[in-house]
Formats: structure tokens, C-alpha cells, sequence
């Protein structure tokens, strides 16, 4: 380390400053790769049901919004917990 | 965490836009803050609409009366119906306050001067998860004793050996994650789209200089407007979400899995 800011010629704290942003958006990033998936196979499926047979449309909206908010539980995980990561 | 630069532009780090300083000059849990306030002028809101709505009730509803009513179907036919069935009815009155309280706390992330959602701090959404997960329990251990227990942590259908592996599942996703996750989801997407208000705001104010940025600056407002728009379905999507999980668990808990 110490070496490290000799070579960028940085202040002691601002590399640790530096790898604390690079690590939360590295939590946020991956955190979002596996929802980003899921939330499209869920309206994916969705749409295929309500093309398919129209007159079910209503209770596969309430079905969607329901996979999609299970879903996307786990992208806010690592919203809140890119904050929470020490800075 | 220090204010943030990103193409000469200064970001107010994330305390300066969720942080409001007390306003009475109380200190600690017990001050009383800008989102106290709007938490207080929201259930006035509430508590009010439907006061006036309800007080000469009529046959053929017109005009505050049609309104709230339609609330009501809406939540009757869009949640309760398609979750609990006829039998749900009784939890009516919890879910539409509910919905309306959570609608009217969002919405003040878009109305100008307010600006802030009170569900953008976890406390409103942490104490709402909390109620209603002693709600589908007391449900729950009302309508089935402690079979209530028994068909939350030992689902029937499982081969024995696996319950090792099922029961923590069940009991850590049950009765830690659901409140864990109902909370933190209105609350995350409340910061993140009062955040995302705020980058925009922020480039918008900084790009309206003359210079090289007023060329692009149309299409930073555009996107402002346009984003503003989408934090109003936001806020409403996130209630109906909210109402529809609670009667979700609900149901779960009053009927055994099978």
C-alpha cells in the first residue's frame, strides 16, 4: 500500500477513498446482474400468458407485479448495502 | 461519504438530501424533522379524504364519494379478490388505508417544496413491515393454533431427510426475510428515485449556464420531466406492491400449504 501511493502520488486516505467507491459499485452492479434476468423472464412470461388467453390478464398482472417485487427484493439488497459498505 | 465530482459537476453526498435538521429543536428519535412533518400532514390527508367522503354517504356516490369509493374497488377487486377471496373482505379497511397512506407519502417526492418521500427513511416502511408481520402471525397462530408453526416450518410433501435442509429455509425466509424485504423494497425504491430526482435536478441546474453545456441542456429537462412521470407510477406501484404482499402473507397464513 504504502508503495502504491508513492507510485500514484496520492495522500494516504484517498486510495482507500477510491477502492470504497469502486467497491459499492461493484455491490450494486453485481447485485443487479441476477434480478436484471429474472425481472425479464418474469414479463417475458407474462406477456406470453396474456397474449395467449387475454381474458386472464388481470389476474396474471397481479401474478407478475408479485414474481417481479420478489424478484427485485434482491437488487435493493445491494442498493441499501452499497451504502452500508464502510466508507 | 464527501461530495462527489463528476464532469465538474458537484453531487451533494447522500446525507445532504435524506438528512432534514429538526425543526423544534428536539434532538434524538423524538425530533421532529421535514419528513415528520409530511408523515403528520399525510395522515391528515388520509384521515380527512375519507372523513369528508364517508360523512353523508349516499346511495349514487358523486364527487369525493365516487372517488374514495373507486379507491375501494379497486382495491377490493385488484387485491383482495384475486389474493384472498370473499373471505379477505374483513381486512378491507387495513389494506385500503394502507394503500392510500403509503400513496400519499410517496407522492411527495414530485410535489415541489416537499420534495422528499417520507418512505424515502426506513422508519415509516420498517414499522409498517412490522405491523403486518404481527398481523399474518396473530392470523396465522388464530386460525390454526400451532399447526400454524408446523405447516410454516415442515411443509407436507417433502421427503423427510431433506427437512434438515428445508426447515431454516423456511424459517429464516418466513419470519426474518419477509419483513426484512418488505420494508427495505419501499424503502430502496423511494431513495433511489429521490436520488435519481436529485442527479437530474442537479445536472439540469448545472448545464443552464452559458457555455458549451446549454446545447444539451433540453434533453437533461426532458429526461427530468420525463423521470418525474415515471416517480409518480413508481410511487403508486410501490403501494399497490405493498398492499398486495401484505394480503398475500395474510392469506398464506390463514390457510395451511398443501
Amino acid at each position: 500500500m504504502e508503495l502504491l501511493n508513492v507510485l500514484a502520488q496520492q495522500e494516504p486516505g484517498e486510495l482507500a477513498e477510491g477502492l470504497t467507491a469502486v467497491g459499492r459499485g461493484i455491490v450494486y452492479g453485481a447485485a443487479a446482474i441476477g434480478p436484471g434476468i429474472g425481472i425479464g423472464i418474469v414479463v417475458g412470461n407474462a406477456i406470453t400468458a396474456m397474449a395467449r388467453q387475454p381474458e386472464a390478464a388481470g389476474m396474471v398482472r397481479t401474478t407478475m407485479f408479485l414474481g417481479i417485487a420478489f424478484t427485485e427484493a434482491l437488487a435493493l439488497f445491494g442498493f441499501v448495502l452499497s451504502f452500508i459498505v464502510a466508507g | 461519504m464527501p461530495a462527489m465530482s463528476a464532469l465538474a459537476l458537484e453531487f451533494p453526498p447522500v446525507s445532504h438530501v435524506t438528512e432534514w435538521p429538526s425543526i423544534f429543536g428536539g434532538e434524538g428519535p423524538l425530533a421532529v424533522n421535514k419528513v415528520v412533518i409530511l408523515m403528520w400532514i399525510s395522515v391528515a390527508l388520509v384521515f380527512g379524504f375519507f372523513f369528508v367522503a364517508a360523512r353523508r354517504g349516499k346511495l349514487v356516490p358523486t364527487g369525493i364519494q365516487n372517488f374514495a369509493e373507486s379507491i375501494w374497488d379497486f382495491v377490493r377487486d385488484g387485491v383482495v379478490m384475486q389474493t384472498m377471496g370473499p373471505e379477505g373482505l374483513k381486512f378491507m379497511p387495513l389494506l385500503v388505508m394502507m394503500f392510500c397512506f403509503i400513496v400519499v407519502t410517496n407522492i411527495w417526492e414530485v410535489i415541489p417544496v416537499a420534495q422528499m418521500p417520507v418512505n424515502g427513511r426506513i422508519a415509516l416502511p420498517a414499522f409498517m413491515a412490522v405491523l403486518v408481520w404481527v398481523i399474518f402471525n396473530v392470523m396465522g397462530f388464530a386460525r390454526q393454533g400451532f399447526g400454524y408453526l408446523k405447516s410454516v416450518l415442515f411443509p407436507p410433501g417433502v421427503p423427510k431427510a431433506l427437512y434438515i435442509l428445508v426447515t431454516p429455509i423456511e424459517f429464516v425466509s418466513t419470519f426474518i426475510v419477509r419483513p426484512l424485504s418488505l420494508s427495505v423494497r419501499l424503502f430502496a425504491n423511494m431513495l433511489a428515485g429521490h436520488l435519481l430526482l436529485v442527479s437530474f435536478i442537479t445536472i439540469t441546474a448545472a448545464l443552464f449556464t452559458v457555455g458549451p453545456g446549454l446545447v444539451i441542456w433540453p434533453f437533461s429537462f426532458a429526461l427530468l420531466v420525463g423521470l418525474t412521470a415515471f416517480e409518480v407510477l413508481v410511487a403508486v406501484l410501490q403501494a399497490f406492491i405493498f398492499t398486495i404482499l401484505t394480503a398475500v402473507y395474510i392469506a398464506g397464513a390463514m390457510h395451511p400449504e398443501h
